[in-house]
């Protein structure tokens, strides 16, 4: 079934086209990066995603339109927006309380589980909290609901790397279970590429790739050329070419193993180096047009 | 692949499911979040019942005083100091109103907080109508608590004083009828929360709309209209309408005869005067009930459209 939806999907600000024209279809129980430039248009795709602003086109989420079908679908839809959204007034027990008292699927006992493996006291107001604490106990009420589709957008903007790592390990190991659905957009691109099935990215507002993992690891290659054999790899025609440490590095699309092998050191990618030739490549090819 | 779909059917199937009150959830966190309803009507609160203790102290002084005067004068002068107590008291609730409802759903917009509202299965009407129903219903309930007990323990304190210096406590009694009074602030309350509805909504509308300084938005259109009437027209059709909302209310609520002009909200008697079918018949009354629901409509649509600040 399909999680998520959209046709032609647009929407303005004044005259600038945050998305122009987006097409994509989310599988159930995949996990999906959206991996994008700041402005790509990363932000308004998931607003819209999660009702909260109004579009042009096409667009379901778990088969309902979601700016008119807002408030069922949130029952089904959860989300971490930013890491400061959490009101800062706000007690832990309150903030467990309120979430238990208007969501039908949330598990108290879950929030409270996770929430006794950290150093947050449920007496603590959420402003006493450390940034990290503040996400942890995010992800603990948001863990502890039983959502179809999650949506996190730059989840771990401003934690240090034992909290983001703790952070897509709980996501994984406490959450995740193929019946949901995660979508989540990072700049921190190469600490999520072991979470992902699926990965997309966007520029200008539109989708510039999309593909699973699997597809991603049998497409792309990278290769480090023995210096004798640069000139012969440059004929298998890379999509990029960089230095690193005095040797070249370069970049296939759609070059099988066995051409590549012999000429030097072949390996996939990390998302980030595909990420950097696909946005230079895009951006180009836009100036060009 | 067959495998992998029949147990995301087979997982995705059970949800666990407990039932949610989101309205009285929603209050609740209102309250939660601002102490200031029930701490500020508290603190004046105290600050009377200080001020009458002291003049407690001074009791053969006072009633040296009361003594001289007629048996009306005697009970108006006490039940002075009941009506300043409990308008001290309303007075202060309707201050915190105004700035509860300026921040009410404005701030949740400048620190994003409204995400996280958002992120839960809580509807725009339904957050907008929790935060409503604080002016409308919990700050009036707070201060009708809040103004009884103050008469009660001003009753206790005054009665046990008069005991002590051997003076007659009954008159006290009689002349402040506590359950009538109750009564009485009952439906001053209800009228007063009623009469100000369209100020509490114009001022959540604003506080939905703002990008900044809902203050000055909430204030200035009105009063620029007002200033605006003047200059072009040379009337004050706007200002008297503004006077008779802020003002108008005891009027409408309350029979005041004409002799006690001076005193009149001083006189018990005439605050026994209720005059429900004389404010149910106001026009005023249901045109700004009117404009209350208006402006809350508003507000429902600016929650679910405008983008936090």
């Amino acid at each position: 079934m399909s999680c998520i939806e959209a046709h032609g999907l647009r929407k303005n600000f004044g005259s600038t086209a945050a998305l122009d024209g987006v097409n994509l279809n989310v599988e159930s129980g995949r996990i999906l990066g959206l991996i994008g430039p700041n402005g790509a248009g990363k932000s308004t795709l998931l607003n819209a995603v999660l009702g909260l602003i109004p579009y042009d086109g096409d667009l379901k989420v778990l088969g309902q339109n979601p700016w008119t079908s807002r408030d069922r679908l949130m029952r089904d839809v959860c989300f971490i927006a930013d890491v400061a959204v959490l009101p800062r007034w706000m007690r832990v027990w309150q903030a467990i309380d309120y979430v238990a008292g208007v969501h039908p699927h949330f598990d108290r006992a879950k929030a409270e589980t996770f929430l006794a493996r950290t150093q947050i006291k449920k007496k603590s107001k959420i402003r006493e909290l450390s940034k990290g604490m503040v996400t942890q106990l995010h992800l603990a009420l948001i863990m502890a609901i039983d959502a179809k589709l999650l949506v996190l957008d730059e989840p771990t903007l401003g934690l240090d790397l034992l909290y983001r790592k703790q952070f897509y390990d709980s996501l994984l190991n406490d959450y995740f279970d193929r019946s949901r659905t995660i979508v989540v957009t990072t700049h921190q691109v190469e600490e999520i590429q072991q979470v992902l099935t699926d990965m997309m990215f966007i520029n200008h507002g539109r989708i510039v790739l999309n593909c699973s993992m699997e597809d991603f690891e049998a497409r792309y290659t990278e290769l480090t050329p023995r210096p004798e054999n640069l000139a012969a790899a440059r004929a298998l025609k890379p999509i990029s070419e960089r230095q690193a440490l005095g040797r070249s590095i370069l970049l296939f699309d759609g070059v099988s193993r066995e051409k590549l092998n012999p000429l030097g050191d072949a390996r996939t990618p990390s998302i980030a180096d595909l990420f950097v030739a696909v946005m230079t490549e895009n951006t180009s090819k836009g100036a060009a047009a | 692949m067959s495998v992998a779909s029949e147990s995301v059917s087979a997982m995705s199937a059970p949800t666990t499911s407990h039932s949610t009150s989101p309205f009285a959830w929603s209050v609740r966190r209102e309250v939660w979040e601002h102490r200031s309803l029930y701490i500020a009507p508290s603190v004046v609160a105290c600050l009377v019942l200080l001020g009458f203790l002291i003049r407690i102290i001074h009791l053969p002084q006072t009633l040296s005083l009361l003594s001289q005067l007629k048996p009306g004068e005697q009970n108006l002068a006490l039940a002075m100091s009941f009506v300043v107590a409990a308008l001290a008291i309303c007075v202060t609730g309707l201050i915190v109103a105004f700035f509860y409802c300026l921040g009410a759903l404005y701030n949740e917009r400048k620190d994003r907080s409204i995400l996280f509202w958002k992120s839960l299965p809580v509807s725009n009407a339904t957050a907008v109508l929790s935060k409503a129903a604080i002016p409308l219903l919990v700050l009036p309930a707070i201060l009708f608590v809040i103004v009884i007990a103050v008469h009660l323990i001003m009753l206790g304190v005054g009665t046990a004083a008069l005991a002590a210096s051997g003076a007659n406590s009954g008159w006290l009694w009689n002349a402040w009828p506590i359950f009538k009074m109750a009564l009485v602030l009952a439906y001053g309350l209800v009228c007063m929360t009623l009469w100000y509805a369209p100020i509490y909504g114009w001022v959540l509308l604003v506080s939905s709309w703002a990008r900044g300084m809902p203050i000055l938005w909430a204030v200035l259109p009105p009063l620029g209209l007002v200033l605006a009437e003047r200059i072009a027209l040379d009337s004050s059709y706007l200002w008297s309408l503004l006077d008779y909302r802020l003002n108008g209310y005891l009027h409408e609520a309350f029979y005041f005869p004409p002799h006690l002009h001076g005193h009149e909200i001083g006189d018990p008697i005439a605050l026994l005067a209720l005059t429900p079918e004389k404010f149910l018949g106001t026009p005023g009354l249901w045109l700004g009930i009117v404009f209350a629901v208006g402006c809350l409509a508003g507000a429902i649509w600016l929650r679910r459209n405008r983008e936090p600040i």
